[in-house]
């Protein structure tokens, strides 16, 4: 448990209401729950008041979704306190979110947060031109592309302190980097590349090449039929796509 | 090694088409009607026969769970199906995977489960944080919807819708009743059972609650039929399993592999081996940060399954194996999974909420060996008074791997004591009162 208040008075806004083109996505989103149980909704409404004000939720946010909803003040204020992904506070414009479980911690992401430290200051704290600011969260489910950040929207994998530096000094630029693994990697394959799925076989149409112009090896493929088996096959128990005829 | 052609989840790494042309490609919604067509209970039966343990952590036969479900409704309360996609176990990243590559397995084994189960529709509960992953799945629902796979009057011949909701950075929602909770608007604090979901679930009506994984695997389970899916793996540990690897291995990464597989032959082959070579490897967490540790000797030629992990007094979970080797400051590494489960308690029970920062506070000062060498004990009764006195299993999570450590590393914290009390510090030690 963490204990979370609302930002001072001082920083509050007096009002908040949804956008129109907001209102009309949260009236979208009622639809998929039944009748009367529209308070499920509130997580996901919450979420759009946060990214309305900027990255976080204003008191008046919590009150305006919870009179959308009819539902009592109180429980909306409960489920923002609740929910970490809430900010109760102004953040940067780019919100680092960096991941300090102990599968991050065994690949560095100790040095990440003297680099956080360094660049932005303590957490929660904002830099002064509203850039930056970052936070230690608990696992973000990128473990095997440790260390990670979240910034904003993006899983940033695969860091060291000097990457970080840099995409942090990019963002302070204005310049979003490319997400994803930070190291020459496919998503979650082991580096080098993948050791499965390497078999070509089992795929019935070749991997997405956009652009690649058709080989003469490709074009003469032997079709299915080449493969078909002339002998009677024995009916065992085990059976897989290709046996789709098979009874 | 598993055969490429037994994998289920082709595009693992992303590397081809998420889409449904490219799903389709690779298999996905082929002969999903004549699956339906053979009716509920042969569904049920086919699971049951796979031998399909729920890969959510607990093990659960996945069949024996939709079995539960109501056979139809006596009171005019509808059933629903709820997939568990809050995946926030540390160490844990398989359904991400899943939702951002090969999405359509996921649609089209709600649409089985549901069918399977009698539910209306299917609340698919991302966690907050995979915001990308989510609009990718969603993606992939409108596109099933457009092919009339799933919803109003689609071309199986039974009505399912399936939506996508998602949470906002709380852990404790990956358990089932807390899930629910959160589904339904509150705050996710789990419920007391009894009365279980498939008498009471979301909603008040009839609900199971599965994995992403668990899921997704059903439609090439019915497509190749159980005797497949059953004859991979050990008696009792059956099928394919993802595993994600991380920590101190060369090549971190995610791989389908058969369950049963050697922890040895699952680093050597996709890993590339453990970080300085087999004589530096320190521990292992073969299942999330939830289970406890099992120490190099023990693991290195163990089986990864169920039943193996279960005698060496650890779990197979979610199969995120966490690798550590000597360089590890073992103490910490634990003390900081004590701080997550810390940080994550929801607060409900107070053995959870007061124990888990307690549990914390003393393994943090064990890291430093600033205590008494008769609080490991003190500490090891305090764990054992947490686990089991919960409503939910995060006290045990919590629990667990605080007791791994005592079991398997006592010495390495008493030298850390020996250690500190050997030099002059101008403060006293303090004792675990509080």
């Amino acid at each position: 448990m963490a204990v979370r208040r609302l930002a001072p008075a001082e920083v509050q806004p007096k009002e908040f209401s949804f956008t129109a083109e907001n209102l009309a996505w949260a009236k979208k989103q009622l639809e998929k729950y039944p009748e009367g149980r529209q308070a499920s909704a509130v997580i996901p409404l919450l979420w759009k008041a946060q990214e309305q004000c900027g990255g976080w939720v204003p008191e008046a946010a919590i009150r305006y979704v919870a009179d959308f909803l009819s539902m009592a003040h109180i429980r909306v204020m409960e489920i923002a306190t609740f929910y970490t992904m809430f900010n109760l506070a102004p953040v940067g414009r780019y919100h680092v979110q960096l991941c300090g479980t102990t599968p991050c911690m065994l690949r560095g992401a100790d040095d990440l947060k003297t680099v956080c430290k360094k660049k932005i200051g303590e957490q929660f704290e904002v830099t002064p031109d509203g850039a930056l600011s970052w936070v230690e969260v608990e696992c973000l489910g990128a473990c095997v592309n440790a260390p990670m950040a979240q910034i904003n929207y993006d899983f940033y994998e695969d860091l060291t302190p000097e990457i970080l530096e840099r995409i942090l000094d990019d963002l302070k630029a204005g310049k979003v980097p490319p997400p994803g693994p930070q190291i020459d990697r496919q998503f979650s394959a082991p580096v080098g590349g993948p050791t499965t799925l390497t078999d070509p076989a089992i795929y019935a149409t070749a991997p997405h090449q956009a652009d690649a112009p058709l080989k003469d090896t490709r074009a003469k493929k032997p079709g299915a039929a080449a493969n078909v088996r002339e002998a009677a096959v024995p009916t065992g128990p085990v059976g897989d796509s290709s046996g789709k005829g098979r009874k | 090694m598993l055969a490429d052609k037994d994998r289920i989840f082709r595009n693992l790494y992303g590397i081809h088409d998420w889409g449904l042309e490219g799903a389709r490609a690779r298999g996905a919604w082929d002969g999903t009607k004549g699956i339906l067509e053979k009716g509920r209970d042969h569904i049920i039966n086919e699971m049951k026969a796979s031998g399909l343990r729920g890969r959510g952590g607990a093990g659960f036969p996945t069949g024996l769970k939709w079995s539960f479900m109501p056979k139809e409704s006596k009171d005019g309360r509808p059933s629903y199906l709820v997939v568990n996609a809050d995946e926030s176990e540390p160490g844990t990243c398989k359904d991400r995977e899943i939702m951002r590559h090969d999405p359509h397995l996921l649609v089209e084994g709600c649409l089985i489960a549901g069918f399977a189960m009698g539910a209306i529709a299917a609340y698919i509960y991302v966690r907050g944080e995979f915001i990308l992953e989510r609009e990718r799945l969603q993606a992939a629902i409108d596109q099933a919807y457009e092919a009339k796979l799933i919803g109003k009057n689609n071309i199986h011949g039974y009505d399912f819708d399936i939506y996508v909701h998602h949470g906002a950075g709380a852990y404790i929602c990956g358990e089932e009743t807390a899930l629910l909770e959160s589904l339904e608007g509150k705050k996710g604090m789990p419920r007391l059972k009894p009365p279980f979901p498939a008498n009471v679930g979301l909603y008040g009506c009839p609900t199971t609650v599965n994995n992403v994984e668990s899921i997704a695997v059903a439609p090439d389970i019915m497509r190749r039929g159980a005797a497949w899916f059953a004859g991979i793996g050990r008696p009792n540990n059956v099928g394919t399993k993802l595993f994600c690897i991380s920590g101190h291995v060369n090549k971190p990464c995610n791989v389908e592999e058969a369950m049963g597989i050697t922890f040895r032959e699952l680093i050597e082959t996709h890993c590339g081996g453990i970080r300085g070579g087999w004589d530096n490897l320190l521990a292992v967490i073969p299942g999330g940060s939830s289970v406890p540790l099992v120490p190099a000797d023990q693991i290195a030629d163990a089986y990864m399954d169920f039943d193996t992990l279960k005698n060496l007094k650890s779990g197979l979970g979610t199969a995120a194996v966490i690798v550590m080797d000597k360089s590890t400051d073992i103490v910490r590494a634990i003390a900081r999974i004590s701080y997550f489960y810390k940080h994550e308690s929801c607060g409900q029970c107070t053995p959870c909420r007061e124990g888990t920062g307690w549990m914390w506070r003393v393994v943090s000062r064990m890291a430093e060996g600033r205590a008494q060498k008769r609080e490991i004990d003190l500490l090891l009764e305090v764990t054992t008074q947490v686990e089991g006195h919960t409503i939910c299993a995060l006290g045990d999570a919590a629990a667990w791997p605080v007791q791994g450590l005592i079991r398997h590393f006592r010495h390495e914290i008493e030298r850390r004591i020996d250690q500190y009390a050997a030099n002059p510090h101008s403060e006293p030690v303090p004792m675990a009162a509080e």
